[in-house]
């Protein structure tokens, strides 16, 4: 049932505006695929592209061989979960979710068995004769999804479906959604600007600015071996430090940051001394050490946040750099004014070209076809 | 919608087509008719020579100054009148004011032309007030007949217009704005002057221009009450009819005329209106003051004062509906003896109005739906005309639309004059636009995603439109449909150009009884009217669930 959604070469433009200049992109059968990006990046235009409500200047789109441009959007097969639930009004619970099938030439009862069992599965089934108005929006949430997969489509396509929920039904909902997508193995092309919903959710993640795809890879990767530094300060938080690179011994290459503290990176492309680089550390890849071993700096700030400690800590450099420290396995809180002295996981942190921003890691790729 | 290059034919193509057709055969095609009217003479050659006839005859030159006179003196009263009434019972606690509002509402929608009657009943020359203060105390009122009655009929229809458009704007100022001007040192009437009333006078003028237009395009009060103070109306009508054989020509210049006037005033307010928009945060509705003492009291007496004269003219019609009649003149004691000679005398224009009516509602809530959609969904060429094309109604007078449509379709290839459909047309043209507003403006709050959710699900766009997007709108189309019902059934103007002996409708029946001097027959017509109109408006609110009408 599930099929691949094969996106080639693709353009839209609205009047002069070019929003998607030439995108392509290859989702397999049954994954849970996520555009991520900030506002205006064209995910959403993509997704909309995909459902037929956008229309394609260039390029096709197909769902395994079959090229779907010119196929209308009743005819294309999809479910689609809106930003805004799109509950029909005036129709109860139940009435909405049937709405689809009794569309289909179905018999009565296969319509009802379908629908009660849909219902069963997202949990609403108490509320069938309620209407809209009446339910909360984690209940909507789970009616829009039960109404976009009862029709067994061969795609699902959510648009920020989590965006309208508050934080603790966002974190329930969006484990509901990914245990559901898995038991229906259903292809789902999945919208969002949370990079937080995006990592957990999902199989693969397309980072996407400006109408390009920036990175597409699994979750663990986009997040540890971000592809360009975009992609690196648009996942999670990265500390940025000027460096240029002193030598090369064996795997192992010797840079020297902006304020002077020596770091040995593995796993680097062939560089050569005096080439210049951005090292990129995230707040967790720093470790305290001794008065040898790591790089000054100055506690600026302390927050305590129970599980974790964030620091904002002055290296010299032209910023304060963000350092988390797991709380349970320090000795010792630092407060304000302290001196104190870390060292960088370099097994975890990354270097990128200056001038192109692209990841000077060995072996990782954009996977932008 | 569709993701081809090309324009793909689908239920939206078809319903911008059907739009073009309907708007260009029955508006543009007649209002086109009466533009090259006007600038040709008998022989069908090009001539201004109706312009200058109309502008060289002190007889023309002064029904239009008249016009202009009388409607602009109108709707400065009705402002200095409707106004003040709005901020009273917006901001005071008046007893019973949902039932004045209801009254209000009801003077505000039934037809002018019955005012005028009612009034000349009371006050006209054998008006039972006039008689009761000659002959009982021998005191002689002056004439209500020419300025001063037009003025009076139309001050006390049109002012509801002002007090519902200020009203509606005032509940939207908030109360916080009113408190800051007082922790600012203005209070009383410094604050209403310096804070309220700048924030509402978009409002009002666009409620003015309202009643410019309707009292402009006024042909049965001027007619009937006018008595020689004749409008441009009434001019158009007489030269269209008169005994020495119709004169479409000049007709049509005069028409044309009135129509540049309409349009220039129409256009002065939306430019103002455009230059002054505010837009404010709502956070604190305004909530109505108990008032105490002398200040209580005088509110109370404005208020009730001027609804009681407003509603004065339908309760005298209902109460002398019930008075016998021997032929044309009015009997002693009282029954239902006027009622049955309505029921066997004109009970076809009773059935005639309601089948009509239906009819035009239906075609209205169909079509006007569909437009609106095009001008709030589809944004293309045809539904930026159509933008154009719905403006129109509201500066052509019935008069005058009932005028073209009769020139336009009195011969091949469309001869429609005479018939039922001619009517129905009419009606259909001349509401249609205020259907279309209002499902524009419902559409424009709800979420275009769920008629793609229903795509999504594998509905076409015309299954979409009526199993999902209709059925949303459905109380709004409603509310708006009623509404179009009661302007339907108390239309005089346009039918009045149109209708034939088969095709008469009530509001017809009644005028030309009052011509004829049957009162008895006109006062139970007028009554049967009036009661639908309010049955019709219980609907509204118990369907609407609400207190006011949005207009």
């Amino acid at each position: 049932m599930a099929v691949s959604i094969n996106i080639q070469n693709v353009k839209k433009q609205y009047d002069d505006n070019v929003v998607i200049r030439d995108l392509s992109a290859h989702i397999q059968s049954g994954e849970l695929f996520t555009l991520l990006g900030p506002s205006g990046c064209g995910k959403t235009t993509l997704l909309r592209m995909i459902a037929g409500f956008n229309s394609i200047e260039a390029g096709t789109i197909s769902f395994d061989d079959r090229v779907i441009n010119n196929i209308p959007v009743y005819q294309r097969n999809f479910g689609m979960v809106f930003q805004n639930y799109a509950i029909f009004p005036n129709m109860t619970v139940y009435r909405n979710i049937e709405y689809g099938l009794k569309n289909k030439k179905l018999s009565k009862q296969e319509i009802a068995q379908r629908v009660e069992a849909i219902m069963e599965t997202v949990q609403i089934a108490p509320y069938k004769d309620r209407y809209p108005e009446k339910l909360s929006g984690g209940q909507q949430q789970r009616v829009a999804l039960a109404r976009a997969i009862v029709v067994q489509p061969q795609v699902l396509l959510m648009d920020e479906p989590l965006s309208n929920l508050d934080a603790k039904l966002r974190l329930e909902m969006r484990e509901a959604i990914r245990q559901i997508q898995k038991d229906v193995g259903i292809t789902t092309v999945y919208v969002t600007h949370d990079q937080e919903e995006a990592l957990a959710i999902s199989d693969r993640i397309a980072v996407m600015n400006r109408g390009d795809i920036q990175q597409i890879d699994e979750p663990e990767h986009i997040y540890q071996r971000p592809y360009n530094t975009f992609v690196a300060d648009f996942i999670g938080h990265s500390n940025h430090f000027a460096g240029e690179v002193r030598g090369v011994e064996g795997s192992l290459t010797h840079i020297v940051l902006e304020n002077g503290h020596p770091i040995a990176m593995p796993g680097l492309m062939p560089l050569k001394q005096g080439d210049r680089v951005q090292v990129f550390v995230r707040p967790e890849e720093f470790t305290f050490a001794s008065k040898e071993q790591g790089m000054e700096g100055k506690v600026l700030v302390k927050l305590f946040l129970g599980r974790y400690i964030n620091y904002r800590i002055d290296f010299g450099g032209p910023q304060a750099a963000e350092v988390t420290v797991d709380a349970t396995t320090v000795d010792r809180i630092h407060d304000a004014g302290d001196s104190v002295y870390l060292t960088v996981n370099t097994r975890r942190a990354n270097v990128f070209h200056p001038d192109t921003g692209v990841t000077l890691v060995e072996g990782v790729v954009s996977n932008v076809p | 919608m569709f993701p081809k290059k090309g324009v793909r034919f689908d239920f939206w193509s078809f319903v911008s087509l059907l739009s073009l057709v309907v708007f260009g055969l029955f508006l543009i095609i007649p209002v086109g008719q009466m533009v090259v009217y006007a600038f040709q003479n008998a022989d069908g050659g090009f001539t201004v020579e109706n312009f200058i006839k109309f502008f060289s005859r002190p007889y023309y030159v002064r029904s239009m100054t008249n016009s202009i006179v009388v409607v602009l003196s109108a709707t400065l009263l009705v402002i200095a009148i409707g106004v003040p009434l709005a901020y009273i019972t917006s901001t005071f606690q008046i007893k019973g004011r949902r039932l004045m509002d209801i009254l209000i509402i009801i003077s505000m929608l039934s037809p002018p032309f019955l005012g005028a009657y009612s009034w000349i009943l009371m006050l006209g020359r054998n008006g039972a007030i006039t008689t009761f203060l000659r002959d009982s105390m021998g005191i002689r009122i002056p004439s209500i007949y020419g300025f001063g009655g037009i003025l009076l009929v139309f001050v006390l229809k049109l002012y509801p217009y002002i007090y519902m458009y200020t009203k509606g704007a005032l509940k939207k100022v908030d109360a916080s704005l009113g408190e800051a001007a007082e922790s600012l040192g203005y209070h009383g009437i410094r604050k209403v002057l310096n804070v309220s009333l700048p924030l509402v006078m978009p409002t009002i003028l666009a409620g003015a221009t309202i009643v410019f237009l309707r009292a402009f395009a006024d042909y049965g009060t001027p007619r009937l009450i006018g008595e020689g103070y004749n409008t441009l109306p009434v001019i158009i009508y007489q030269e269209w009819v008169s005994e020495t054989g119709t004169n479409a020509y000049f007709a049509s210049a005069v028409a044309l005329i009135m129509m540049v006037i309409a349009a220039l005033v129409f256009l002065a307010q939306k430019w103002i209106s455009s230059r002054r928009s505010t837009t404010m945060s709502m956070l604190n509705p305004p909530k109505p003051k108990q008032l105490r003492g002398l200040p209580n009291v005088l509110a109370h007496v404005y208020v009730y004062l001027i609804v009681l004269l407003s509603t004065l003219p339908q309760i005298y019609i209902i109460i002398i509906s019930f008075r016998n009649t021997k032929g044309l003149m009015w009997a002693d004691g009282y029954g239902f003896g006027n009622y049955v000679t309505t029921f066997t005398r004109s009970l076809s224009s009773i059935i005639n109005t309601f089948q009509y009516a239906i009819i035009a509602i239906l075609i209205i809530v169909v079509l006007g739906t569909l437009f609106a959609y095009l001008t709030v969904r589809k944004k293309n060429l045809v539904s930026r005309f159509l933008d154009v094309f719905i403006m129109f109604p509201y500066v052509i007078p019935g008069t005058i639309f009932g005028l073209i449509l009769l020139m336009t379709f009195n011969r091949p290839p469309l001869i429609l004059s005479g018939t039922a459909a001619i009517i129905i047309v009419s009606y259909v043209i001349r509401r249609m636009p205020y259907t279309v507003r209002s499902s524009a403006a419902i559409l424009r709050q709800i979420s275009p995603s769920i008629d793609e959710a229903s795509a999504s699900l594998g509905y076409g766009a015309m299954s979409t439109f009526f199993n999902v997007t209709m059925p949303v709108m459905a109380a709004g189309i409603l509310s708006g449909a009623i509404l179009s019902w009661i302007t339907i059934i108390n239309e005089l103007s346009s039918t009045l150009m149109l209708y034939t002996g088969k095709t008469q409708t009530m509001t017809v029946t009644i005028f030309q009884e009052i011509s004829r001097g049957g009162y008895g027959t006109a006062a139970a017509l007028s009554t049967i009217l009036t009661v639908t109109m309010i049955v019709s408006l219980l609907l509204f609110f118990k369907l609407t669930n609400s207190e006011d009408i949005d207009l």
